[in-house]
């Protein structure tokens, strides 16, 4: 194969535009200058190839070298991904760290998955068995929460002519499959995906069940499906990383890609050192088992930070095609859109909205569309999922922000983040009356298979409450709260109880941080028959000041300390104070 | 080595110098640039391309002409030279000592653009730091290696509340090594003169070192000035095992000044004019904080910046926002009411808060007890809201108690003399005391067990912090 070589003639900032590059691909990698960076091909005009570089270019000019690598951006799969830390461009922060020290080093090429370390390989299939693309020859126990299946890499097809379960490290061959035409292609756990490209799959479902969070403003009110697509914009200080994290610790998902795009470096320290230590709710293993982080911090190389969403995704559609339910948070794609217009500034396109790139929708539709819920490549139909929750953080909390605009044409779950809950430190500062879920209807089914009554009514209950809440408070504003009817205050009450005793939920207390969905569920029926009970006992005479200050209502405000094993208080709450309605 | 002289500048545009006919010329490499009055000055390569180089030249560009003038390219970037010897310096926005001192003799000579600490490196802060502010300590807790800035406004006390963060900072109970990294970008004599003498007055100079560009200094230079800092004082936490404070103020005036760069290069602008890559420059400053594992030292950076016309929303304080672990947020309101510190503690926060306090960091209440004020005295607010338009007879007995608990909360708990080193404990009692204001009922996000064991009796005048377990059967 000819190395095609070219020169470099002009170097700013992430960009180096480099001439002789005529035989040069569109988005291949390109090795540049003496120190050896990454680059990629981003724009080609006769015989100069523009790159962006990966690394910072200080200290690069005019002379240098830049050769092709002649394949475009990849990144590696197979078992060792669980449980790791890459960069935007997968290069492996802890293996990093032992080889250049505390600081990032350029132009250091350690590949991210172990070569030397051995996977016990079980094989599934047998000699004579016939396979095509997407079949599980084997599995390899990669943690004690997921089981790694490898699969028959695209385009290959034909009768297993030899496999075998023993350990082999990631480049040894497994298995040897032979074609119609007698050619034989060897497999070998380590296989390549290009970034930019969606894996395939065989169809694409509707999604249909709730990807529990542990969250109850999010779970009950507007939940994402497994396989859908949210966003959560917010100003800064209003807790989207919060909320990012409590989704990563408690989304019921088997794994879990954390892409930090841009943010700080403490917030990657924080689940690094703490996910070993927390615990999957479902099979007490740390939740680290089940993680995957890519972390490109702000003030790490800009084009990598491009990348790194691009990375995070194909990563989560292997463990989709294994047929696994996967969660991807990206944080913050607003900081992916700056980098892409930093490129394309630098590269002098035409500006659209605010100096971004005209082509910046489109781009944030290829990312949100590579989730989904399919039916995977293979044999057995398995069906796997990927969910995508991406932040967005808007220049002073402004909604107009192009990024914004662009994500909500195409995700489905908007959690709006409000910088007033968060000064009155009403956390998750979710607005209820600007946030929507337009999943409610796909999941109607489910919810009513799940809890055994109209789930999706009792949820529009509380949202009617909540609403008549805003509406009241602004006559509150003017004439005072003297004016309203007992009637009305008794529903501002219970809007009080909906929002302290249920939506508000504190992510740092050991207990409040997580609850299950029947957990939800019978907390919001308390709430919501207390307040039926306070309005009838209303009807019948009883003085309002009576009723504010029934015990029952401290009771309530402590119910979502319940223990997850003692559920059952909370429904003895509910009775004893129907028993005692009714007595008196 | 001698290194090329050229004499091919063709342009002279704003800060910015084109060189033509260079070979070999690296980005971001560092020049030197001599005028025709023999005069030497300092720039940086900005661009490459081809045989041409566009430099930023750190002084002014006045007397730099086209015939006449030379360039010479050093083969390096901007370095400091670095030894304990910082320690008590001077220098100006350059790093050249104006303290009539001589030259710091260099140990080692570090590039100031620094590199990024790996994630995996970094261990995660959670030391408390006692400011002795209450609104800071008790609400908007302060940790080790946190980057908290301080946003302001013209005519606000914030160099008097960062002067006594600096003063009075330190980990409760510890004797380790301390240092303070000044770094002032665009400020007044008066304001540069306010630190000196307050450093000088309470012997803080002896641990600090002082990077100094004034007003009237040149404006380019203001690109290096955090820089410098952020190399001398990583050099003082990660070589020396220091515990350092870095104060940069103001960042507006850093902002600017890249501002200008970017206007002179015809860059396509980002908002309100300033360069599109204005939160990556930010953040490749401010993530030169935090702690390293196995390293003893650690920076906290309290960066300074006023926003113009007050406006949270503008670009500077926004994207800072955005990349710093909170912020403390001063109120012109507060400051016209006469209170000091004007900390409005609602929109101010401490991203890092929950992992520094607590039991075994500062005790076990703080972490509700915080929640629980937080949200009495918001509500404390909108009930004077309420009274100023409907008049107090409109409020609900509830509702003055809260709007009493606020009045209360900022005279009594934000306020403080600007000598008053008040420890965590202090400002544990007076949030306790001032929470006597409230129904019991009230207080829901303090657990049952915190409120009997730390709750003062009301009526009973028993100064907080006291006898607390006597009181407790008689509040049951």
């Amino acid at each position: 194969m000819n190395e095609i070589t070219g020169k470099i003639v002009r170097v700013s900032g992430p960009l180096v535009v480099a001439e002789g590059m005529n035989k040069a691909r569109m988005f291949d990698v390109v090795h540049v200058g003496d120190l050896n960076l990454i680059g990629e091909i981003i724009e080609l005009r006769n015989d100069r190839a523009s790159i962006q570089v990966y690394e910072d270019t200080a200290g690069i000019g005019p002379g240098e070298k830049v050769v092709s690598t002649n394949h475009p951006l990849n990144v590696e799969l197979g078992p060792g991904l669980i449980g790791s830390i890459f960069d935007g461009i997968q290069r492996p922060l802890d293996k990093l760290m032992l080889e250049t020290g505390n600081l990032i080093n350029r132009g250091v090429a350690i590949p991210p998955l172990d070569r030397e370390k051995k996977w016990d390989f079980q094989a599934s299939l047998r000699i004579g068995d016939r396979v095509s693309e997407g079949d599980i020859l084997g599995t390899v126990q990669e943690t004690t929460l997921v089981n790694h299946k490898i699969m028959t890499p695209a385009g290959c097809e034909g009768e297993v002519v030899d496999i075998k379960s023993d350990s082999f490290t990631l480049e040894e061959i497994i298995a040897r499959i032979k074609n119609t035409q007698g050619k034989i292609s060897e497999v070998r756990m380590l296989q390549n995906w290009p970034v930019r490209k969606s894996r395939p799959y065989q169809k694409r479902l509707a999604p249909r069940e709730l990807l529990s969070t542990g969250q109850r403003v999010i779970d009950t009110f507007f939940p994402v499906s497994k396989g859908g697509t949210a966003s959560i914009p917010g100003p800064f200080g209003s807790g989207k990383t919060v909320v990012q994290h409590q989704l990563a610790k408690w989304a019921d998902a088997e794994i879990v890609v954390y892409i930090g795009c841009g943010e700080r470096g403490n917030e990657m320290t924080d689940v690094l050192l703490e996910f070993p230590e927390l615990k999957d709710p479902k099979s007490g293993e740390p939740l680290m088992k089940r993680t995957v982080l890519v972390a490109n911090t702000s003030n790490m190389p800009v084009a990598a930070r491009e990348a790194s969403i691009f990375t995070g995704i194909t990563i989560a559609e292997y463990y989709r095609d294994m047929g696994y339910n996967v969660a991807v948070m990206a944080d913050s794609t607003s900081r992916w859109a700056e980098a892409l217009r930093e490129i394309s500034g630098r590269l002098e396109e035409m500006p659209g909205e605010e100096g971004y790139p005209a082509y910046l929708p489109s781009k944030l539709a290829d990312f949100y569309e590579r989730a989904g819920r399919v039916v995977c490549l293979g044999k057995d139909n398995r069906e796997g999922t990927a969910t995508i929750i991406g932040a967005v953080s808007p220049p002073g909390g402004d909604l107009s922000d192009p990024v914004v605009q662009a994500t909500l044409k195409v995700v489905k779950v908007y959690w709006g983040l409000d910088s007033k809950l968060a000064y009155r430190r009403h956390f998750p500062a979710i607005n209820w009356l600007i946030s929507y879920s337009l999943y409610l209807d796909a999941m109607r089914d489910y919810f009513n298979e799940v809890t055994g009554m109209d789930w999706i009514a009792l949820r529009n209950k509380a949202m009617q409450i909540l609403e008549k809440e805003a509406e009241l408070e602004e006559i509150v504003r003017l004439v005072g709260r003297d004016t309203l009817s007992p009637h009305d205050q008794m529903i501002l009450e219970s809007a009080k109880s909906i929002r302290e005793d249920f939506l508000h939920q504190i992510a740092f207390d050991e207990i409040d941080t997580y609850s299950s969905f029947k957990k939800q569920q019978k907390l919001l029926t308390l709430i919501l028959e207390a307040h039926d009970l306070f309005m009838k006992a209303l009807e019948r005479g009883s003085e309002l000041e009576n009723l504010v200050s029934h015990p029952v209502r401290e009771k309530i405000a402590r119910a979502k300390y319940a223990l997850e094993e003692n559920l059952d208080d909370i429904d003895a709450i509910l009775n004893d104070f129907k028993e005692e309605v009714g007595t008196s | 080595m001698t290194l090329k002289k050229y004499l091919t500048i063709t342009e002279v545009v704003g800060p910015l110098i084109l060189v033509e006919d260079v070979e070999g010329i690296k980005y971001e490499e560092l020049a030197e640039i001599e005028l025709p009055s023999g005069k030497k000055q300092l720039g940086r390569v900005l661009e490459v391309n081809g045989d041409k180089a566009l430099v930023q030249s750190f002084g002014s560009t006045t007397g730099v002409s086209v015939e006449g003038s030379s360039v010479r390219f050093l083969g390096r970037g901007i370095e400091l030279g670095v030894s304990p010897d910082l320690l008590g310096r001077i220098f100006d926005g350059m790093g050249r000592p104006i303290d009539n001192g001589p030259p710091v003799i260099a140990e080692q000579r570090l590039n100031i653009n620094g590199q990024a600490i790996n994630p995996y490196a970094r261990d995660y802060p959670s030391e408390f730091i006692q400011t002795g502010f209450s609104a800071i300590d008790g609400l908007n807790t302060l940790v080790r290696g946190q980057k908290l800035p301080i946003f302001s406004a013209s005519g606000l006390p914030h160099s008097r509340i960062a002067a006594q963060i600096a003063r009075q900072s330190r980990v409760p109970e510890s004797q380790e090594k301390f240092a303070v990294v000044f770094g002032a970008m665009g400020i007044t004599f008066e304001e540069a003169h306010f630190f000196i003498t307050d450093f000088q007055k309470t012997g803080a100079i002896e641990r600090a070192v002082l990077f100094v560009n004034l007003a009237n200094d040149p404006a380019i230079e203001r690109i290096a000035t955090p820089r410098l800092a952020l190399t001398a004082a990583e050099y003082l936490a990660f070589e020396l095992d220091m515990h350092v404070l870095v104060i940069l103020t103001d960042m507006t005036n850093y902002c600017e000044a890249l501002r200008e760069v970017s206007a002179a290069r015809k860059e396509i602008p980002g908002r309100r004019g300033y360069p599109g890559y204005l939160y990556t420059d930010l953040s490749t400053i401010y993530e030169r904080a935090g702690r390293i594992r196995g390293k003893k030292g650690s920076i906290t950076q309290i960066p300074i910046l006023t926003m113009p016309e007050d406006d949270k929303t503008h670009p500077i304080p926004d994207l800072t926002g955005y990349i710093t672990e909170g912020q403390i947020i001063i109120s012109r309101s507060m400051h016209r009411k006469g209170i000091y510190p004007p900390i409005d503690v609602l929109p101010s926060l401490s991203r890092l808060r929950d992992k520094g306090i607590g039991e075994g960091r500062t005790r076990e209440d703080h972490p509700n007890w915080a929640n629980q004020i937080f949200a009495s005295y918001a509500r404390g607010k909108e009930a004077q809201e309420l009274s100023t338009i409907l008049g107090e007879a409109a409020l609900s007995e509830l509702d003055k108690k809260f709007l009493s608990f606020a009045e209360r909360f900022e005279n009594e708990f934000v306020r403080q003399d600007e000598y008053e080193d008040r420890s965590i404990k202090d400002t544990l009692s007076i949030g306790w005391d001032l929470l006597t204001e409230l129904p019991r009922t009230e207080l829901k996000r303090i657990k049952y067990e915190l409120i009997d064991k730390y709750l003062p009796r009301k009526d009973e005048n028993v100064s907080p912090g006291k006898d607390r377990v006597s009181n407790r059967e008689e509040t049951d």
